[in-house]
């Protein structure tokens, strides 16, 4: 037995948990620079996992519908709109006659909604929200003359992020290291897996998970997330989100090569100029030990919805997405609703 | 441009990723930033409507900086040939072309044409020349003539030619004079696009034009549904000539289509004009036998593949009507019927309502949301006699009569309405089996994977069953009328016993690729057909598709483990050639133009071309050949001509026939426009067809007054998440979810001059209709400087209707029926609008708002329809009764 | 079950037992998870078919058990689309199987307020009689000059670009046979 079961680096996650012979390591690589948000992987997961339609609202975030991760959406596509650069992309305002970004402006639409909203956020697409103020006005000084542009104060930069997120498959499970009946376990292939049949709907999964993906489903109670398609790989299929991901964003594989994979894609983007690329949840040194599903992001963790630091929840969901909007117009936050339900432990 | 490949063909656009990751720049033009521009290096935006404009100014860039690839213009296209005397240019007559007749708004093409076809077609006519009545014109090409154009009598060399290129009147000066204003200022203040943008897409386009490299042009329904929408695809096609993009891998122009066989159903058509493989539907008075219709289809003695065009028609008859089809009869000509104008989807739905249409079949099409007017639509389906709706689902355009827009505003009543209507359950995709056209001319076999259940059936056991039934109920008569009923090969292999079993699909496309009449043994291929009734072909470009009596569509050889052009996978139309016009990518010696863009060359050991892809050429003609003089057909091919279904053997930049709005692509404003012409006194296009009536208005554009009530530049589009009308995917759980409710786009700038705020309501108005959607202000939207005035563009995507999982308004309804004359293509890609916050009135008020609005803006009959605008012709309006 | 196995498929024993001592792993596997295989192994067969929403042309293979499609998805082999597929084209099973598919024929008389039943051959009859009569009266044998029409204007039809290059076929055959031609399809939209 190893010192660092709980934390740090971990060689052999399904060794540690007493699979002998077992295959290596898998995962999920999602390079986001290439995510043209088509959504395909939330649908063929939920083909594939018969999971629920998980409500019917819209949510103005961008073009994301689903909000955020939980029992009845295991992948979600974040949207993010922002008056900044994408590495040597030309995005062709500058110069027309445009005013100010309306990033502040969606904020504060979409802000009151997640207020609204019973678990700060998350229940978001899961039940219809009340938006009290149709037609209030943006806030901002009306024009008298149509047609009449600001030039000077002209927003210039633009970027559109997508980004499909799902369960981290942590090689330090929070979720799996409170599951008190043994309903959470470790694969052979290192992922994390509930199971139906023995999970009794206790819920403290919920608020073991830093990264607010676990989630109960209202029917039966039960914790639903990722299996990263358990069956499929036990078939030798991969994922049904990877196999259908149309530009390949979303990469499945050993993970040992997916992190090769990822830092040389990282050196090819910094090499053309997109200097803004990142990698998260690669490194086996953070606070979860590295995650068995990483990411290629274009902003810091917090724009897509992501913690920082994974061990440390974050609050305030309403005023981080404010945040977000404030700092970088970001536009598709409400996944961090999810944390701030985990750290009130609010979930019904 | 004019797509939007990442959201409406995702899978589609992988190799678009792959490609950028390999070093191909990817440059998005478009009116608004899509999924595709924030994937794109760059995007430029234009306004909707003005893609000719940003064309011509690439154009005129070129051949201002001599920036063609001279080779391959000087080998390949049109270029040297020279145009007669008195052939006039927009740039003479303020935007027309000679010919215009402003009493018909049509032209009279006989001054389009080279220098000395015009005198072989008065010596052919006995010098009559120039009798083309206004009918003969909306009869006659490109309706009339099918895949092709109409026929050039001769050979290239009997066509006048400068290979200098310097002649005043050959096509590449003919072309310079008539770009030259098209200028990057002209382009500015046209399309809004800012000139250091412009300069950057001409010089990335020209950069990556040459023998090492090639630019592919992607287009989609954003060129096609414009009233000049067909000049939008010729100015792309010219300009990809220009730089020597055509025939070559990595070239070409891309449409990219998006229904899963709506290749297919151009190919073999449900479209009133053609039959299948591009042959014309025959035309009343031009083609009274078969002898005067195929001296009009093709010129006994012109060059090139068309040449046999009368072994594909008399091989098509010979499927249609087997044995009955015999030399004595004219192969049953006379039993096929007569066309004779505009009987497009829109003149019937008009007809509809004005009862000249009794019934009406929908398969698997949704028109009360997905046709421009829906409205129009829903009021056409309400006063037929039956309609018989074929679907998977319950849809919008089966229900109409009890829930439609229209009852809520009492214009249909229930009780009042006395549509019959039928509803069959189809089946899917997996329940029968059959082959879909993909949007690169590859059929692809289907099997059946499961039997439809309860009374789901597929269209072929419908109108197999439909056809077995009508000629048992005929059988007897002795009418004439239905002797070519009678007289049809019905004789297709059925599968299963029973009263109703099902036709045989397979049975199908082995007779649609042809077979030998005697043996019944399957053609490999058109070459094969024969004019003499010894071959039958359902549709001779698909002849190969069942060769050696093997169904080809069929075949699934792994990508990984065949050649770089996968031809085992499919079979692609014609000869399961990849690359069309491929002899092209070899030089005028048949060498590749460069070793990295090589796809076909002339292998001189063997005599033959040889490559990667099958040949797009005579397989034995070398490089250097020039054909004798009374060559003709295939036979008449020189060396370099890589057009080989052209008349002349050449790409045409400049086209002589087969364009009914003019021989060279020319900047004309959508029909509803916030902008005057900068260009020409002309406004519109001068041929578009207008269909002036009450119920049909149009929102005033310049030079009529009060555009200022509708302001905005109106487009709408698809969304990845849902499909057209929205019947497979708002019915979907999965999907409806993804996308749950009708929004309108608008920038931060105009949500602040009309007062929306993001997520709250807004109407959208024109002169048709009010169409409520939740405001999405974003900053992907943004507005444009058009000569100095800034221009909102506004945004909605159409997927939405009264039925399904998600419901919304029509937006379709916006629109009214504007289209263009070459293809009677509706303009659905660019109106004008306004937009207003909160909810829009419902009944009565409704409809008084709207008649308020149309008051306001001075909308009558007339409006919109005097279509010819430039000086020196008469300006008329263009209206129709109306019942 | 023996209680020897019994005992070990207890997650507890496997933990004491075995080499998983935190009992998150192995030990605490289910036998119902331990034999679990994708679905489409249990497929009776397997139908290589294409996607039916654009025109990209994406194959997919149709898994089917006990005549039932249980699952849809892309097709590696092919060299457009390598086994991907969109949102719309991963939601074919819902599109195939789904409750909102009719699988009855419905009829609205004239001046109904709502469907009614029709058997199917019935429907059909009723059909032929309507296109004949419709035919009949949209009948122009010849235009105002006298050219030779031999037509009907009484019936159209829209539909096809969703439809098989074989239906397209009949479609148009039938119809030019009975001397309608006001056949359309959304190639014209």
């Amino acid at each position: 037995m190893t010192s660092n079961r709980l934390s740090g680096p971990l060689d052999d996650v399904a060794g540690e948990a007493g699979h002998a012979d077992h295959p290596p390591r898998v995962g999920f690589f999602t390079d986001t620079s290439i995510c043209i948000g088509c959504k395909a992987c939330e649908v063929a997961c939920k083909e594939w996992n018969a999971v629920p339609e998980d409500g019917l609202d819209l949510l103005g975030m961008s073009f994301d519908n689903t909000g955020m991760l939980g029992a009845n959406s295991w992948r979600h596509v974040a949207f993010i709109e922002q008056p900044r650069a994408l590495g040597h992309q030309d995005p062709g305002f500058a110069g027309l006659p445009t005013g100010p970004t309306s990033g502040d402006g969606m904020a504060d639409a979409v802000g009151p909604r997640l207020r609204e909203a019973e678990r700060g956020g998350s229940e978001l697409g899961t039940s219809p929200l009340h938006t009290p103020n149709h037609t209030e006005s943006l806030g901002m000084p009306a024009f008298s003359r149509p047609g009449e542009g600001t030039g000077a104060e002209g927003r210039t930069d633009f970027r559109w992020l997508m980004a499909s997120d799902v369960c981290k498959h942590c090689t330090h499970a929070g979720c799996l290291d409170v599951c008190p009946t043994g309903a959470l376990f470790r694969t052979e292939f290192g992922t994390v897996v509930v199971q139906q049949n023995i999970c009794n709907g206790c819920g403290y999964c919920v608020s073991g998970c830093p990264y607010g993906v676990i989630d109960r489903r209202p029917e039966d109670g039960r914790a639903q997330k990722c299996t990263l398609c358990y069956d499929r790989l036990e078939g030798g299929l991969e994922p049904a989100c990877a196999k259908a991901c149309p530009t390949d964003s979303i990469q499945f594989g050993e993970l040992d090569e997916l992190r090769e994979r990822a830092d040389r894609r990282l050196a090819q983007l910094h090499d053309i100029g997109v200097t803004e690329a990142r990698l998260y949840g690669r490194d086996p040194d953070d606070g979860v030990g590295g995650d068995g599903a990483f990411f290629l992001l274009l902003d810091e963790p917090e724009v897509y919805g992501l913690p920082p630091d994974p061990v440390v929840p974050t609050r305030d969901a309403p005023s981080m997405w404010r945040h977000a909007g404030a700092a970088a117009a970001a536009f598709a936050l409400a996944g961090i609703g999810a944390f701030i339900s985990t750290a009130i432990g609010g979930r019904r | 441009m004019g797509s939007n490949m990442a959201e409406a063909h995702p899978v589609g656009f992988q190799w678009v990723v792959e490609a950028k990751s390999r070093g191909a720049r990817v440059i998005h033009i478009d009116p608004r930033f899509t999924r595709t521009s924030a994937l794109a290096d760059t995007f430029v935006p234009l306004r909707a409507g003005t893609d000719i404009a940003f064309l011509g100014g690439v154009i005129n860039h070129v051949l201002t900086h001599d920036l063609d690839f001279r080779e391959y213009v000087r080998a390949y296209t049109n270029a040297a040939f020279l145009v007669a005397e008195g052939f006039e240019d927009t740039e003479d007559l303020d935007g027309l072309f000679s010919g215009y007749d402003a009493e018909t708004g049509t032209y009279g093409r006989d001054l389009w044409q080279y220098e000395s076809a015009e005198q072989a077609r008065t010596e052919r006519e006995g010098g009559e020349g120039g009798g083309d009545s206004a009918m003969d014109q909306e009869r006659t090409s490109p309706m009339g003539h099918g895949a092709a154009g109409a026929p050039l009598s001769g050979t290239t060399g009997d066509i006048a030619q400068d290979p200098t290129l310097q002649h005043p009147r050959c096509v590449f000066q003919i072309l310079k004079r008539h770009f030259s204003r098209y200028t990057p200022e002209m382009v500015e203040r046209i399309c809004g696009t800012l000139p250091g943008q412009f300069r950057e897409v001409c010089e990335a386009w020209t950069a990556n034009s040459n023998r090492e490299r090639t630019t592919a042009l992607v287009y989609s329904v954003g060129w096609t549904q414009h009233s000049v929408g067909a000049q939008y695809i010729r100015a792309g096609s010219i300009l990809q000539l220009l730089l020597g993009n055509i025939g070559r891998p990595g070239g070409g122009v891309f449409a990219l289509r998006g229904h899963a066989s709506i290749q297919g159903s151009t190919d073999i058509p449900t479209l009133f004009n053609l039959l299948p493989g591009y042959l014309p539907m025959p035309t009343a008075g031009s083609h009274e036998d078969l002898p005067t219709y195929l001296d009009d289809l093709r010129s006994p003695t012109q060059k090139g593949y068309w040449a046999g065009a009368d072994a594909y028609l008399v091989s098509l008859l010979k499927e249609y009507f087997g044995d009955n089809a015999t030399e004595g009869n004219g192969y049953g000509f006379d039993w096929l019927p007569r066309i004779n104008g505009d009987h497009g989807t829109y003149r019937t739905v008009m007809d509809m309502v004005d009862g000249k249409v009794f019934g009406y079949f929908l398969l698997g099409q949704n028109p009360a949301v997905g046709s421009a007017h829906g409205k129009l639509q829903r009021l056409g389906m309400a006063n037929l006699d039956w309609l018989v709706v074929r679907d998977l689902a319950m849809i919008e355009s089966a229900t109409f009569w009890k829930d439609s827009p229209e009852v809520e505003t009492g214009e249909i009543v229930p009780e009042m309405c006395r549509t019959e209507v039928f509803f069959f359950p189809a089946a899917s995709h997996v329940e029968k089996e059959g082959t879909f056209t993909q949007t690169q001319r590859m059929l692809q076999w289907r099997e059946k994977a499961v039997e439809p259940v309860g009374d789901q059936r597929s269209e072929l056991w419908f109108f197999y069953h439909l056809g077995r039934m009508i000629r048992e109920r005929l059988a007897g008569s002795t009418d004439p009328r239905d002797e070519p009923v009678q007289k049809l090969d019905w004789s297709y292999a059925v599968q299963g016993g029973g009263a109703w079993p099902e036709p045989s699909a397979q049975d199908v496309l082995r007779r649609i690729n042809g077979y030998r009449t005697d043996t019944g043994e399957p053609v490999g291929g058109y070459t094969e057909l024969a004019a003499d009734g010894s071959t039958a072909c359902g549709c001779w470009i698909y002849s190969g598709v069942f060769a050696d009596g093997v169904n080809q569509a069929a075949r699934r050889v792994a990508h990984a483990e065949q050649g770089p052009y996968d031809a085992e996978w499919g079979w692609t139309w014609p000869s399961n050639r990849r690359v069309l016009y491929n002899r092209a990518s070899a030089d005028p010696e048949g060498r590749p133009w460069s070793e990295r863009k090589k796809l076909v060359w002339w292998d001189a050991e063997q005599g033959e071309w040889t490559g990667d892809d099958v040949p797009d050429f005579p397989k034995k003609t070398p490089p250097g050949f020039v054909p004798p003089e009374d060559a003709t057909g295939p036979d008449a091919l020189r060396g370099d001509d890589a057009f080989i279904m052209q008349a002349d053997g050449k790409a045409w930049l400049f086209a002589p026939h087969g364009m009914l709005d003019g021989p060279l692509p020319t900047h004309y404003e959508p029909h509803e426009s916030p902008a005057r012409n900068l260009l020409y006194g002309q406004q519109g296009n001068p041929t578009r067809k207008v269909y002036g009536r009450l119920d049909n208005p149009s929102n005033p554009s310049p030079p009529e007054a009060h555009r200022e009530v509708f302001p905005f530049v109106l487009t709408a589009a698809r969304l990845t998440e849902h499909h057209t009308a929205g019947g497979m995917s708002r019915q979907l759980p999965y999907l409806a979810e993804l996308q749950p409710e009708l929004f309108v786009e608008v920038s931060p700038e105009l949500a602040r001059i009309r007062g929306l705020s993001h997520l709250g309501y807004a109407h959208v108005v024109t002169s048709r209709a009010a169409v409520e959607a939740r405001v999405v202000v974003t900053d992907r939207m943004a507005p444009l400087r058009i000569d100095g005035e800034v221009v909102h563009q506004v945004w909605l995507p159409y997927h939405w209707g009264g039925s399904g999982l998600v419901t919304g308004d029509v937006v379709n309804d916006l629109l009214g029926v504007v289209t263009d004359a070459n293809v009677f293509i509706q303009e659905s890609k660019v109106a004008t609008c306004d937009v207003r916050p909160g909810h829009r009135p419902r009944g009565a008020a409704l409809t008084a708002m709207l008649a308020e609005t149309r008051a306001r803006a001075g909308v009558t009959i007339e409006t919109g329809t005097t279509i010819a605008t430039a000086a020196g012709v008469p300006h008329l309006q263009h209206t129709e009764e109306s019942s | 079950m023996g209680v020897q196995r019994w005992l070990e498929s207890w997650p507890v024993y496997r933990q004491l037992t075995g080499s998983d001592p935190l009992g998150r792993g192995a030990a605490a596997e289910s036998p119902s998870y331990t034999a679990m295989r994708p679905r489409t192994e249990t497929a009776d067969r397997v139908a290589g078919s294409v996607c039916p929403f654009c025109a990209v042309g994406c194959a997919q293979r149709v898994y089917v058990r006990d005549e039932k499609v249980i699952q849809i998805e892309g097709d590696p082999d092919s060299p457009i689309s390598r086994g991907r597929l969109c949102p719309k084209g991963s939601a074919s099973l819902q599109l195939v199987t789904g409750p909102q598919r009719q699988e009855k024929v419905r009829y609205r008389a004239p001046y109904a307020t709502e469907w009614t039943d029709l058997d199917l051959d019935t429907a059909m009859e009723m059909v032929v009689d309507r296109m004949l009569d419709a035919r009949e009266r949209g009948w122009q044998e010849s235009d105002e000059h006298g050219n030779r029409l031999a037509r009907t204007m009484g019936m159209a039809s829209l539909g096809g670009a969703t439809l098989d290059n074989e239906e397209n076929y009949l479609i148009k055959k039938l119809f030019t046979a009975l001397g309608a031609i006001q056949i359309e399809n959304q190639a014209r939209i």
